[in-house]
């Protein structure tokens, strides 16, 4: 096991690593942008300090990509990989269930049903620079884990099993409603496809706009109760005799981790793998101490999906992956590996 | 010497009454055991003490203090409570567990002191478990496991210890040594300690006072001499035992 001081170095380590790798893939595309060049531009965006920056002598059309294709994109990639690796982090630590993900209580394919209901009907429409399916996203993600939570609830609380019974039941019905739209609207179905297999593709800076403080500060309030998560390690009983009002815990949790996930949903479609391979991951590397676990998690989320992203757009350009295929292609094997190691290391 | 008054409590779950109008006074400072029947309200019974369950204004009273009133945030100060089983499958040591003991005393951001790691480490050495400190919890066997737990229940520095069926998971050896380390506790730390048992033995053995429950009620409170007898396990447990005894001890032995 780590000393805690290793455990500091490797989350600054992690940080500087999200920071490069930001940097790094705005070079990479059907264009490369020189090093440089990228870090002028990116500068001269932050105040304060754009006064200093010149950057006349780069190409027009290097900015052009740069501001408004790439840079979007990828902060977009940071922000949700840091949404859904947070949100499965939390799920698995309030839920105590090392198989839950962000989208374990069916919002994923509340989500998938919301957006794809805007996609068949045609319904179209904006508020705050969010399209119909985007907003369609977000409510089926919001309305379906509320309830979700209600079928589960018992009395004063939900008990974690029909919890997540009531999740996979939820989910597959509205799963098989979503085919049946498919089913119904054949003229639509690459569309809907490609957003429920999640893309980035179509992120604009204005979407970020609205998802960046949501995101961010549901990340604070994972940080916030990383102690009372650890006491939740010892089981719900150990942790009410120590102070922890469990119940409370876990209704502002669950309703955080579901908004940011949702949040996420509607700009980029399902993205899996994310919120259930990076923690598990990080638990290998740092432990299940929530207070160096969150801050590591919620980083390597940022990379993985600027990496998995860089890759979804370049492969096979000007073509484009579905950024859930790729994240499973690399994250599945990653996951095993890790396990196999992990076994190795016990025996 | 924290001591706990019950005033007429009662408890239903479904309808279904499992403690009925439940009056009396623990002693501070003292052993107590529960003993009872499967369904007599033993778990029941601690919970409500513990404010796992909570319960009706003015039932319970810690050291004077009505329980309803008190925060579980302050209560987990000057109560710990030691469950049957402690079920941590994620790699935490032994000592990391302990040291979450320190919770309640900590606020949200600080870090843990050099006081608060004096503690874990004397309330370790206390529990013959510092020798443990660096292997993961869930590699321990039951009866190292629940040394630790009874040591990060120690780390909250409580007042009142409550434990739900300690030794029940775990074979004699372990048994013993766990029973031996809650009397120890009760005699050096003056803790108020009330333990569920289901051995009669280990509560004429090691405790100080007993409660007997019989369907929701309390039947008898007292010595554990008086209280646990022929005819009162007749009675109770409907079993007809005889008391031998002790060959060593002296002390009176229930042999079925």
């Amino acid at each position: 096991m780590l000393n805690n001081l290793s455990k500091k170095i490797i989350i600054i380590t992690l940080f500087v690593l999200l920071l490069l790798s930001m940097i790094v893939s705005c070079t990479i595309g059907p264009e490369t942008i020189p090093f440089g060049d990228t870090v002028k531009l990116m500068l001269a965006k932050l105040p304060g300090i754009k006064s200093f920056i010149d950057v006349t002598d780069i190409k027009n059309t290097h900015v052009q990509i740069l501001y408004v294709v790439r840079i979007p994109r990828i902060i977009g990639a940071a922000l949700i990989g840091m949404a859904l690796a947070g949100a499965g982090v939390i799920f698995q630590g309030v839920l105590r269930n090392p198989l839950a993900e962000p989208y374990v209580l069916g919002i994923s394919s509340g989500a998938a049903f919301g957006g794809t209901l805007m996609i068949v009907t045609g319904v179209s429409f904006k508020i705050l620079n969010m399209t119909s399916v985007s907003i369609g996203a977000f409510l089926g993600a919001i309305i379906t884990m509320y309830l979700v939570y209600n079928i589960a609830k018992v009395g004063m609380k939900a008990s974690v099993t029909t919890l997540l019974l009531s999740g996979i039941a939820v989910s597959f019905l509205l799963s098989s409603m979503v085919s049946l739209m498919i089913a119904l609207n054949r003229e639509q179905v690459e569309k809907i496809v490609f957003w429920t297999m999640g893309s980035l593709s179509a992120i604009k800076m204005n979407q970020i706009e609205v998802i960046y403080i949501p995101i961010l500060l549901s990340v604070a309030v994972f940080i916030f109760f990383a102690r009372d998560l650890n006491v939740l390690l010892l089981g719900e009983e150990s942790a009410t005799s120590m102070g922890i009002d469990v119940n409370l815990l876990r209704k502002i949790l669950l309703f955080t981790a579901s908004v940011a996930t949702a949040f996420s949903v509607s700009v980029s479609g399902i993205i899996g793998f994310v919120g259930l391979i990076v923690p598990h991951a990080m638990r290998l590397v740092v432990g299940p101490n929530h207070k160096y676990l969150i801050p590591a998690t919620i980083l390597s989320g940022g990379i993985f999906l600027i990496i998995s992203d860089t890759i979804a757009r370049t492969i096979i350009a000007p073509s484009q992956l579905p950024l859930g295929v790729v994240t499973a292609i690399i994250g599945a094997p990653y996951f095993i590996f890790l396990l196999y190691r992990s076994n190795q290391v016990k025996r | 010497m924290h001591s706990i008054t019950i005033e007429n409590l009662n408890w239903s779950y479904d309808q279904k009454e499992i403690l009925k109008d439940i009056s009396l006074k623990i002693k501070g400072g003292l052993f107590t055991g529960i003993i009872g029947p499967n369904g007599s309200g033993k778990t029941t019974m601690a919970k409500l003490l513990s404010k796992l369950l909570k319960t009706s204004k003015k039932t319970i009273f810690i050291n004077n203090e009505d329980l309803s009133e008190i925060k579980i945030a302050q209560l987990a100060k000057s109560m710990a409570m030691v469950p049957q089983t402690t079920n941590i499958t994620y790699d935490l040591t032994a000592y990391e567990v302990v040291l979450l003991g320190r919770t309640p005393h900590l606020k949200r951001f600080q870090q843990e002191s050099h006081k608060d790691y004096e503690i874990v480490k004397a309330v370790m050495e206390e529990t013959d478990t510092w020798q443990y400190k660096d292997r993961l919890i869930h590699q321990l066997s039951g009866g190292e496991r629940q040394r630790v737990i009874i040591a990060r229940a120690l780390a909250q520095e409580p007042e009142v210890l409550i434990l739900d069926e300690p030794v029940t998971y775990l074979d004699v050896h372990h048994q013993i040594q766990v029973m031996t380390l809650i009397k120890q506790l009760s005699e050096t730390r003056n803790m108020t300690i009330v333990t569920i048992l289901h051995d009669l033995n280990y509560a004429l053995k090691y405790c100080d006072q007993v409660m007997m429950l019989h369907d929701g009620k309390v039947f008898k409170y007292g010595e554990p001499t008086e209280v646990v007898t022929k005819e009162n396990i007749l009675h109770v447990y409907d079993l007809d035992v005889s008391i031998l005894e002790h060959p060593v001890t002296q002390l009176p032995l229930v042999v079925f």
